[in-house]
Order: C-alpha cells, then sequence, then structure tokens
C-alpha cells in the first residue's frame, strides 16, 4: 500500500441512511477471485437500468460527481455483510474516502485494511455537505484527523492511533502481526487444541 | 477479581500479546473458510510466501457459489465454477480439509460445522462472512471479517483487535404458539435499530433464551449482525452440552466430563456490568414479517405497514418512502394477505432440520398455492439425510415444494437461484436489502412457520391461521 496523504477533492453524495453491502457491491458480482476491476460493478442496480444502460437520476452518474474521491453517504454506512469488496469496488472507482455520521463496523475495519478512510462526523457536518451536493470540494487529512468542508469550516474525526499509523506509513497489518511469531508460538504451547480439523470424521 | 461477563472472559483467555497503545493480539481457535472470500486471501499468501499457521485449526466448505439443483452436472456458470475449482485448489496447496459436495458433511458454513461438534464452548471463532455470530450460540466468540484479517488468521491464527462493548439483552418470559426463535430476533431489531447493536457484543439472556434449542438459539445469534453487533452470545447450558455430546469432533470419554466442567464456567459473573441492557417481554410477541428493505423494518403479522405522513421530515422519512416504493407497499395497509410469489425455507438462519420440521408441520397434507413457487433449501447434506430419513422430502414434495440440495441459495442470490424483478418472497433468510435475492426483487423477512403458512395460502399469512 501506498501511504495515505493529504488531499483535496470534489465529493460525490448519496444522502441515503444504512447504505448497505448489497447495493455496494450486488452478491453476484461476488464470484470473482482477483481484487481488481470491481469498480465496474459499484453500485450497480442503482447505477443501471435493467437495459444495463446508466439511470441519469442516480446521483452518482451525474456529472458534478464525475472524479470525485470522497463519497457522503449518510447514517450507519456499510451496513450488512463482511464483504471486503465493498471497499475493493470503491477504491477500484476511484474513492478514497468515505464520510458518513457511523459506519458499520465490519467495514469500518475493511477500509481501512484497504486505504479507503471512513471519516465519522457529526449530523451538522453531514448535513452541509448534502447542503453543498456533489462537485463541492472538500479538504481530506488523516495526520491532523480533520477534514475542511465546502464553507471553510473544518471539522475533526476519529481514528484509531494504530490504524492510522498503518495507513500513514503505508503498511499493512499482517506485517506487524508476523513480528509476533515467538508470542504467538509461547500461547499456542500452552494450549491443548480440542481437536484436529484435519482428522475427518465418518460421515 | 472483578466480575466478569461472558465476553470479557473468552477475550481475556485469547489475548496473546498487546503492546502499549496498539491493538490486542487475539488468539483465534478456529477459522471456516468458504469460496467466496477466501481466494485473495490465499493468494495474498503466496505473494508473500506465507504457509497456513494452522491447518488443524482451520476447515473450508463450499455453500454460496454452487447450485442446488442437480449436482451430477457441472456447474454450468463459468465464473462460479473456477471460484468453486480455485477452493479445491487453495485446500490442496495449503493442506485445509475441505467438506465438499459429496462428502457427506457439505453445507453452509454455519450448518456444517455446528453439527461436527466442532463449535464448543469458550472458543474465538472467525470466518469470512458476517452471519459468523451464529456460532455464538454456544458460549463461542464468533464474528465476522473480512478477506485481509482471513489471510492474517491463515497466516498467524491472530488477528489485531480493540474491545467491544457489552450489551445484554434480556428476552423474558415464555414465547407463545406461533412465536418462534426467528421473531424473537426480528422484534429486537426492530425495536434497537440495524445500528443498535454497532459496537457491541450482545449477550442474550432471559427465560425464552434458556427455552430454546440449539437450533433456536443459533437464529438469533445469526442475526445479531443485523442490528450491526460484531457478536452475539448465549452461555452454555445442559441444551448446549445435549447437542453436543455424542458429534464427530466433542470430546470422548473422561475428556468429555472434564470439557463440560470447563464450560460451565462460560457464563457472566451474576454481578458483571454490562454497558448497555434491553429487555424484550418475549411473552408478548406475535410472529414477525419485514415490510421493507432492512431488517429493522419489521412489523407484528397483524399490524400494518407504517405511514411516513406520520414522521417528521428527513432522511428516515425518505428511506421509509423509498423502502416502501420498492417493496410495492401501501402505508397503512395490513400486511397479512400482501401478494408474494415466492417462498424460501433455508439459509444460515433457518436452514436446520428444526426449520424443516416446522415447514413441514405446516405443509402436511396441504398444498402450496398454485400462484407460489417454494423452494426449500437444506442448510447441509447432514440435514438433507436427516429430513429424508424423516420423511419431510416427500412431504414437501406432495405439497408442491422444490426439495434441493443444499447451500446459500436464495439467501444472497450467488449460484442463480434468485428473484425476478418485481417479484415478492416471503423467505427465512437474514437480510431483505433491495436487490438481495435477486435484482428488483423484494423479500419478507420471517420465520419457517410464517413461510410455510404464506405459501399455502399464496399471500401472507398468519401461521397460528394453519396451527
Amino acid at each position: 500500500m501506498k501511504p495515505f496523504t493529504a488531499f483535496a477533492s470534489s465529493i460525490a453524495v448519496l444522502a441515503a441512511d444504512n447504505i448497505d453491502t448489497d447495493q455496494i457491491i450486488p452478491a453476484r458480482f461476488l464470484k470473482t477471485t482477483t481484487k481488481e476491476g470491481l469498480g465496474l460493478q459499484l453500485f450497480h442496480d442503482w447505477r443501471y437500468g435493467k437495459d444495463g444502460a446508466a439511470k441519469a437520476d442516480f446521483p452518482l452518474n451525474q456529472p458534478a460527481a464525475a472524479g470525485a474521491e470522497v463519497l457522503v453517504g449518510g447514517d450507519n454506512f456499510g451496513c450488512g455483510s463482511s464483504r471486503e469488496h465493498a471497499p475493493w469496488a470503491l477504491t477500484d472507482a476511484g474513492f478514497r474516502a468515505v464520510v458518513a455520521t457511523s459506519f458499520a463496523d465490519i467495514f469500518y475495519g475493511n477500509a481501512l485494511k484497504n486505504a479507503l478512510l471512513p471519516i465519522k462526523v457529526p449530523a451538522e457536518a453531514l448535513a452541509k455537505l448534502h447542503a453543498a451536493g456533489s462537485g463541492a470540494r472538500v479538504q481530506v487529512d488523516l495526520d491532523s484527523q480533520t477534514l475542511t468542508l465546502p464553507d471553510g469550516s473544518s471539522v475533526a474525526f476519529p481514528v484509531d492511533a494504530f490504524p492510522k499509523r498503518c495507513m500513514l506509513l503505508g503498511v499493512d497489518e499482517l506485517g506487524y502481526l508476523l513480528q509476533f511469531e515467538q508470542e504467538i508460538g509461547a500461547f499456542e504451547a500452552g494450549r491443548v487444541a480440542p481437536y484436529d480439523t484435519r482428522t475427518r470424521p465418518e460421515a | 477479581m472483578t466480575a466478569q461477563t461472558l465476553y470479557d472472559k473468552i477475550w481475556s483467555e485469547h489475548i496473546v500479546a498487546q503492546r502499549p497503545q496498539e491493538p490486542v493480539l487475539l488468539y483465534i481457535d478456529l477459522q471456516l473458510v468458504h469460496e467466496v472470500t477466501s481466494p485473495q486471501a490465499f493468494e495474498g499468501l503466496r505473494q508473500r510466501g506465507l504457509k497456513v499457521r494452522r491447518p488443524d485449526r482451520t476447515i473450508a466448505t463450499i455453500d454460496h457459489s454452487i447450485p442446488t439443483s442437480d449436482r451430477s452436472l457441472p456447474i454450468a456458470d463459468p465464473i462460479a465454477a473456477r471460484q468453486v475449482a480455485q477452493l479445491g485448489v487453495n485446500c490442496a496447496e495449503f493442506g485445509l480439509p475441505l467438506c465438499a459436495p459429496g462428502s457427506g458433511h457439505q453445507g453452509v458454513v454455519h450448518v456444517f460445522s455446528p453439527e461436527l461438534g466442532l463449535i464448543q464452548p469458550g472458543m474465538t471463532l472467525v470466518c469470512g462472512d458476517s452471519h459468523t455470530a451464529t456460532h455464538g450460540a454456544f458460549g463461542v466468540l464468533a464474528f465476522g471479517i473480512g478477506t485481509s484479517q482471513v489471510e492474517m488468521v491463515l497466516a498467524t491464527q491472530c488477528l489485531l483487535q480493540q474491545p467491544s462493548r457489552n450489551l445484554r439483552v434480556n428476552v423474558t418470559g415464555r414465547l407463545r404458539p406461533g412465536v418462534t426463535a426467528k421473531d424473537v430476533i426480528l422484534a429486537l431489531i426492530a425495536q434497537i435499530g440495524v445500528g443498535g447493536g454497532t459496537g457491541c457484543v450482545i449477550e442474550y439472556a432471559g427465560e425464552a433464551i434458556r427455552n430454546l434449542s440449539m437450533e433456536g438459539r443459533m437464529t438469533i445469534a445469526n442475526m445479531s449482525i443485523e442490528a450491526g453487533a460484531r457478536a452475539g452470545l448465549m452461555a452454555p447450558d445442559e441444551v448446549t452440552f445435549a447437542y453436543l455430546k455424542g458429534r464427530p469432533f466433542a470430546p470422548q470419554g473422561p475428556a468429555w466430563d472434564a470439557a463440560v466442567a470447563r464450560w460451565r464456567t462460560y457464563a457472566s459473573d451474576p454481578d458483571a456490568m454490562f454497558d448497555q441492557e434491553v429487555t424484550l417481554d418475549g411473552s408478548a410477541l406475535e410472529p414477525m414479517i419485514t415490510f421493507g428493505t432492512n431488517p429493522a423494518m419489521g412489523i407484528g403479522i397483524t399490524g400494518s405497514v407504517p405511514e411516513p405522513a406520520r414522521m417528521a421530515a428527513g432522511v428516515e422519512r425518505d428511506g421509509l418512502v423509498k423502502a416502501l416504493a420498492y417493496m410495492g407497499m401501501t402505508a397503512g395497509q395490513p400486511i397479512l394477505g400482501h401478494p408474494i410469489d415466492l417462498v424460501f425455507v433455508g439459509s444460515c438462519t433457518n436452514g436446520r432440520i428444526e426449520d424443516l420440521r416446522a415447514a413441514a408441520g405446516v405443509l402436511k397434507g396441504r398444498k402450496v398455492a398454485p400462484n407460489v413457487r417454494a423452494l426449500i433449501v437444506p442448510g447441509s447434506e447432514v440435514v438433507k439425510r436427516a429430513a429424508e430419513a424423516e420423511g419431510l422430502d416427500r412431504i414437501f414434495l406432495a405439497a408442491g415444494a422444490e426439495w434441493r440440495e443444499p447451500g446459500c441459495s436464495m439467501c444472497l442470490a450467488m449460484n442463480g437461484d434468485m428473484l425476478q424483478p418485481g417479484q415478492t418472497c416471503v423467505a427465512t433468510s437474514n437480510r431483505n436489502f433491495e436487490g438481495r435475492q435477486g435484482p428488483g426483487g423484494r423479500t419478507l423477512l420471517a420465520s419457517p412457520i410464517t413461510a410455510a403458512a404464506s405459501a399455502v395460502r399464496g399471500a401472507v399469512a398468519d401461521p397460528r391461521s394453519l396451527a
């Protein structure tokens, strides 16, 4: 992963609560065995009609939303399944941050592991972004944990210290975990495994 | 020593390491693997030159992408076929056991594993699937993870975790006839909302929970994620031990007694503090059904579709208006008699033998209405064999329902079992999001007996009317 640097971008606004992972990337597109290319199917059933043509009234299809690297949702963004395909689809489509008043836990964790910054803001800040609409510009600064709104005011957002450091440095958690070989070995030595899954039972 | 919750006990027993200002390294006793959320994790291991640390604590099956029709035929969808084949390749290369179709144990990942006795109190368990919370019914800290974390657990058997908050849900009283575990969890989610459990592990307690079978408890724990909770937990008891005894991976002989003695310690201390408590009067519940596009949009079966006009303007009201339009529901109308096209009985929520028995109890000697297609999908090969041994398959077929092969099927419509746009389905699964069962499809979540009663009536029906 590349280090996550501060950036300015226009926003794309999708003003709805409880945007679930089945909308972000419908299950029938999860048959892929790679991470790439899912951006084409991002919000597929909201974006495209039955004939496959883009729906003009869907906010992300409108010209003002083009090129946005920041998606603005509502409350409880990313609820539903654990599919990491959701952040993969968002980043593949060019998004680097999602703004919401709250996030579902699994989506939040998955986003942080994929250089997609989940930005949790108070309701007033979200209302300002909804009012400003797609195309308005914001600045995202993870280091100072601030989001600068289109009116120039800025709002602080929370991020745990550990994932923040990982994102800023562009390192992943597995590399960190692998440093604990000795501790994991010692822990395992003190425990008896209840069974061996490879010992197949009789059918 | 300070009093601990059940969650606190399991958590603290599994801490491998913690450096200051850093998350806890939590040991994972068992990882369940399926074909959809694992290929990129195995590819990651290859790229880093890593192996699976504990193949003996890992087990795989195939459930999401496989057809539930004739298994002797090759998988018609080439992309699904490739994904299924890839899991076989990955398991062989990394030395992991795989319960493939025809093995006698294949099934929905959260159905096949308890049947084998793999799920034992006090464990930590993960799977790249949000319904992993199911296993909390055994007093197991079980939660869904993303593919990056699947790779971490394969490589290190550990995860980096922050502690969750403790939320206790007390379900008091006795459930009335016709009211099932599914109705309890739908009522809870309707009460606390789809984000009501965010950041929490829910411990379910109370008389109504204690009186449930393991199947019923799994139904409730399964849908903890639909309230946004990381996991759901229930203290193990005699019902748990009776379920586990004699299962293939359960301890045997003297080891059994020692295990039960240890398992009994997995309960919240009487004076343990919870961050939040919610009470639900189980004796006041009626059968539940959803009318909208998230699992919190549920009402009693004799209730009416909510009216947006009675709500304050805002995103929430807009959401309800949009949901009713999507679902083809009329505000203020009773839900009973709402027209349907399909009924789906199955999934990790309600695809177990007890669920099939309940549905068969309603369908016995009756016919599925001519306007309805009914799919009965057993949760596993074990469930299928048990159902056939009891003659449930013949009841379903005589009623005009389809008796299919085990898999996730029409819960999430990955495998070709799907609704057509505009069709309405009463489903025993767990999510009613837009398009969950196919683009434009409309899902009403309910219990197996409500689903079966609706199949017979050809419209949303109260199961108590067919008792």
